[in-house]
C-alpha cells in the first residue's frame, strides 16, 4: 500500500509530447481517475507507473521508493487491462494464482488466497473455468482477483470497463467501488467515459496533449473547471466570451453577465431555465429555440444565440409549454456563472 | 462459359492434379505388395519384400541413422528456430528486417546448390564429411521452417499477456514459459514436424555431406537404385511414404492449414 507519485515525468515519441512534465500525487487508499480524450497522455502516464514506459526524464514514487530503475516485475503494482489479458491456458484459479505461484506462496497458502481473492469478487464457484468460458462481466472480475491478490502497492485500471456493454458497466462500476473500499488499495484508473470517471473516483486529474491540465475532487474540478478545456471535457457547459465592465461580462448581444470578472464565462446546461417571458434573474439573454429532444425524465433543448449553439437540459415537464421553435429568454442564477481562466 | 461447365472443368483439373501427384506413389506402394520381381502382372499378394528388407541390415541401419539424424536435427532447430521467433516478435533491434528477410531464400535457394555451398565450406572450416556435418547441414536447411511455422502462430499472440505476466511478477523467463510457449505450441510442433521432415526426407545435402560407410536412408536408396532396382526399394519407399503423409497431415493440424478449426 502507499501514495504514488510522480514528479516532472516527460515522455516523447519522435518530435510527440506524450508527457509534458506531469507532476501529480495519488493519494495513499484513493480512487484516482486519469481522464482525457485519446493522445492525451493518460494511458502513457498509467504505463509509465507500471514500468511498460520509461520516461525520459521525472520520477516515479510508489509508497516512498523511487522505481524508475525497477522493472515491471519487481514494482509490487496490480494491473487490470482493458481486454483483461487472462491467460487462456490457465483456468480461473490458475489465472487469480499466478501472481503468488511466482512468488513462491507455498499450495495451502496460495488455494486459501485465490479462493478469498474469487471470494471478494463474488466467483469462487467459478475457479475451476477456463476464461473463454466466462462472460465479459466474469472475465472482469477474474481479472480484478488476479491483480489485488498479491496485495500490490498500487492497482492500475486501464479502461477496466471499456469491453463492458452499458448495463453491465454500471453493474460493475459500483462492484469496482465496493472491492476497492474494502482493501483499501490506493488505484489509478484511466477512462475516456468522464461520467465513470465522475462516478468512481475521489479525485481526478484531466490530461491534454500530455499535461496535466486540471485535478482535484470530481466536484471541486466539476464546479470550477477554471479553463474552457475542462469546462466541456468534464461535462457541458455552454460558453459566453465577451468584453468584462464594471458590473460584470458584457456580451456581443448587449446582455450582461452579473459580477463575472473574466472574459469568458460557462454555463451548465442544467443550470440555464428556459421561459417564454423576460424573466427578472440578474443573467438573461434571448436566444432562439431550434430544436427539443424528448429524453424520458429529462429533455434538452439546443438552441441558436449569436450564430452559436446552445444546450439547456431540464425535466420534461418544466419545457412541456416552450413551442417547438421560436424565440425564448435564458435565465440562471449568478452562483452558477463559472468565470473561466482566458 | 456456363457456371456449370467452369465447375465441371475445375473439377477436371483437380482431379488431373491429384492423379499425377498420387497415381505413382499409389503405383509403387501397390507394386510393393507384389510378388514378381520384374513388375510383371496379374498382381500376386506378397510381403516378400518387406520380409527381406526387415533381415537387410544395410537398410535398416540406414532406416535407424536416418530417424535419430532427424530427431536431433528437430530438437535443434526447434529449439533455435523458438528462441529466434520469439526474439524477432519481442525485441526492435538494427537491421531485424534484414534479418527477417534472409531467413527466406534458404528455402528458394536449390538444395544441390547449398549442399555444394555446405560441402565447400565446412571443408574450408575442416569439419570432414559424417555425421556431425550432416546434422548441422539439415539444421541450418530446417531453420527458416521452423521460424516461418512459429512466427505465424506468434502473430495471433495477444502481447498484453506478457505484460499481464509482468505486472504480476513474472520474469521474462517465466513469462516465456508459462504463458508464451502454450499459447505457441501448436506452431513449435508443427515447425517441428517440418523440421524432422526435412532432415529425414533429405537427399542431396546428405549426400554431400555424409560419408560412404555412413549413408542416410534416402543415399542408401539412390545408391541400391544405381545398381539396380529391386522392390525392395519399393517396400522401404512406401514406409518412407507413409512416415511423411503421416508427418505432415500432423504438422497441418497444428499449423492450422486448413484454416481456424
Amino acid at each position: 500500500m502507499g501514495e504514488v507519485r510522480v514528479e516532472h515525468l516527460v515522455k516523447t515519441y519522435g518530435p510527440a509530447r506524450a508527457l509534458d512534465d506531469v507532476s501529480l500525487t495519488f493519494p495513499d487508499g484513493g480512487f484516482f481517475g486519469l481522464l482525457g480524450p485519446s493522445g492525451s497522455g493518460k494511458t502513457t502516464l498509467l504505463r509509465a507507473i507500471a514500468g511498460f514506459v520509461a520516461p525520459d526524464t521525472g520520477r516515479v514514487i510508489i509508497g516512498g521508493d523511487p522505481v524508475e530503475n525497477v522493472p515491471v516485475e519487481k514494482r509490487e503494482i496490480g494491473m487490470v487491462f482493458q481486454n483483461y489479458a487472462l491467460f487462456p491456458n490457465m483456468t480461473v484459479a490458475e489465472n487469480v494464482g499466478f501472481g503468488l505461484e511466482v512468488r513462491k506462496v507455498p499450495g495451502a497458502d496460495r488455494a486459501r488466497r485465490v479462493a478469498e481473492a474469487l471470494e471478494l469478487v463474488q466467483l469462487g464457484h467459478l475457479g475451476a473455468r477456463k476464461p473463454h468460458q466466462l462472460s465479459g462481466g466474469q472475465r472482469q472480475r477474474v481479472a480484478m482477483a488476479r491483480a489485488i491478490v498479491t496485495q500490490p502497492r498500487v492497482l492500475l485500471l486501464d479502461e477496466p470497463l471499456s469491453a463492458l456493454d452499458k448495463a453491465l458497466r454500471v453493474d460493475m462500476q459500483i462492484e469496482l467501488k465496493r472491492i476497492q473500499r474494502e482493501i483499501g488499495i490506493t488505484t489509478i484508473f484511466v477512462t475516456h467515459d468522464q461520467e465513470e470517471a465522475l462516478t468512481l473516483s475521489d479525485r481526478i486529474g484531466i490530461l491534454k496533449d500530455g499535461r496535466l491540465v486540471r485535478h482535484g475532487p470530481p466536484r471541486a474540478v466539476y464546479d470550477d473547471p477554471q479553463d474552457a478545456f475542462t469546462a466541456r471535457f468534464l461535462g457541458e457547459a455552454n460558453l459566453f466570451s465577451g468584453t468584462p465592465e464594471a458590473g460584470g461580462l458584457r456580451l456581443a448581444d448587449g446582455a450582461l453577465i452579473a459580477g463575472c470578472t473574466s472574459s469568458t464565462a460557462a454555463v451548465r446546461p442544467e443550470n440555464i431555465a428556459i421561459t417564454l417571458q423576460e424573466p427578472e434573474a440578474p443573467n438573461r439573454l434571448q436566444a432562439n429555440l431550434v430544436q427539443q429532444v424528448f429524453g424520458g425524465a429529462m429533455g434538452t433543448c439546443i438552441l441558436d444565440w449569436q450564430g452559436e449553439s446552445l444546450k439547456v437540459i431540464g425535466r420534461d415537464q418544466d419545457m412541456q409549454g416552450l413551442p417547438e421553435q421560436g424565440p425564448v429568454w435564458l435565465s440562471w442564477d449568478s452562483a452558477k456563472t463559472i468565470a473561466l481562466n482566458g | 462459359m456456363s457456371n456449370r461447365l467452369l465447375a465441371h472443368l475445375g473439377k477436371a483439373y483437380l482431379g488431373l492434379i491429384l492423379f499425377f501427384l498420387y497415381a505413382p506413389i499409389l503405383v509403387m506402394a501397390a507394386m510393393s505388395f507384389n510378388a514378381s520381381e520384374f513388375y510383371q502382372l496379374p498382381f500376386s499378394f506378397s510381403t516378400e519384400w518387406y520380409e527381406r528388407l526387415w533381415k537387410n541390415d544395410e537398410i535398416l541401419e540406414a532406416a535407424w541413422r536416418s530417424v535419430w539424424i532427424a530427431v536431433v536435427v528437430t530438437v535443434i532447430a526447434t529449439s533455435l528456430g523458438t528462441a529466434a521467433s520469439i526474439a524477432l516478435f519481442r525485441y526492435e533491434f538494427p537491421g531485424k528486417t534484414v534479418l527477417q528477410l534472409l531467413l527466406f531464400p534458404p528455402i528458394a535457394i536449390p538444395w544441390l546448390i547449398t549442399g555444394t555451398a555446405m560441402l565447400i565450406f565446412f571443408f574450408g572450416i575442416g569439419l570432414d564429411r559424417g555425421t556431425p556435418a550432416v546434422i548441422i547441414g539439415h539444421a541450418a536447411l530446417a531453420l527458416p521452417y521452423v521460424i516461418v511455422v512459429v512466427t505465424a502462430r506468434l502473430a495471433t499472440f495477444d502481447r498484453t499477456l506478457e505484460e499481464a505476466a509482468r505486472s504480476l511478477g513474472a520474469s521474462a523467463w517465466k513469462v516465456t514459459m508459462a504463458v508464451t510457449v502454450p499459447w505457441i505450441l501448436p506452431g513449435i510442433i508443427a515447425g517441428g514436424l517440418f523440421a524432422f521432415a526435412v532432415s529425414f526426407d533429405q537427399f542431396v545435402v546428405s549426400y554431400f555431406l555424409s560419408e560412404p560407410g555412413d549413408s542416410t536412408l534416402p543415399v542408401l536408396i539412390y545408391t541400391s537404385i544405381r545398381k539396380g532396382f529391386t522392390p525392395e526399394i519399393n517396400a522401404v519407399s512406401t514406409i518412407i511414404i507413409a512416415v511423411s503423409m503421416g508427418i505432415m497431415l500432423l504438422a497441418a493440424r497444428y499449423s492450422n492449414f486448413g484454416g481456424e478449426q
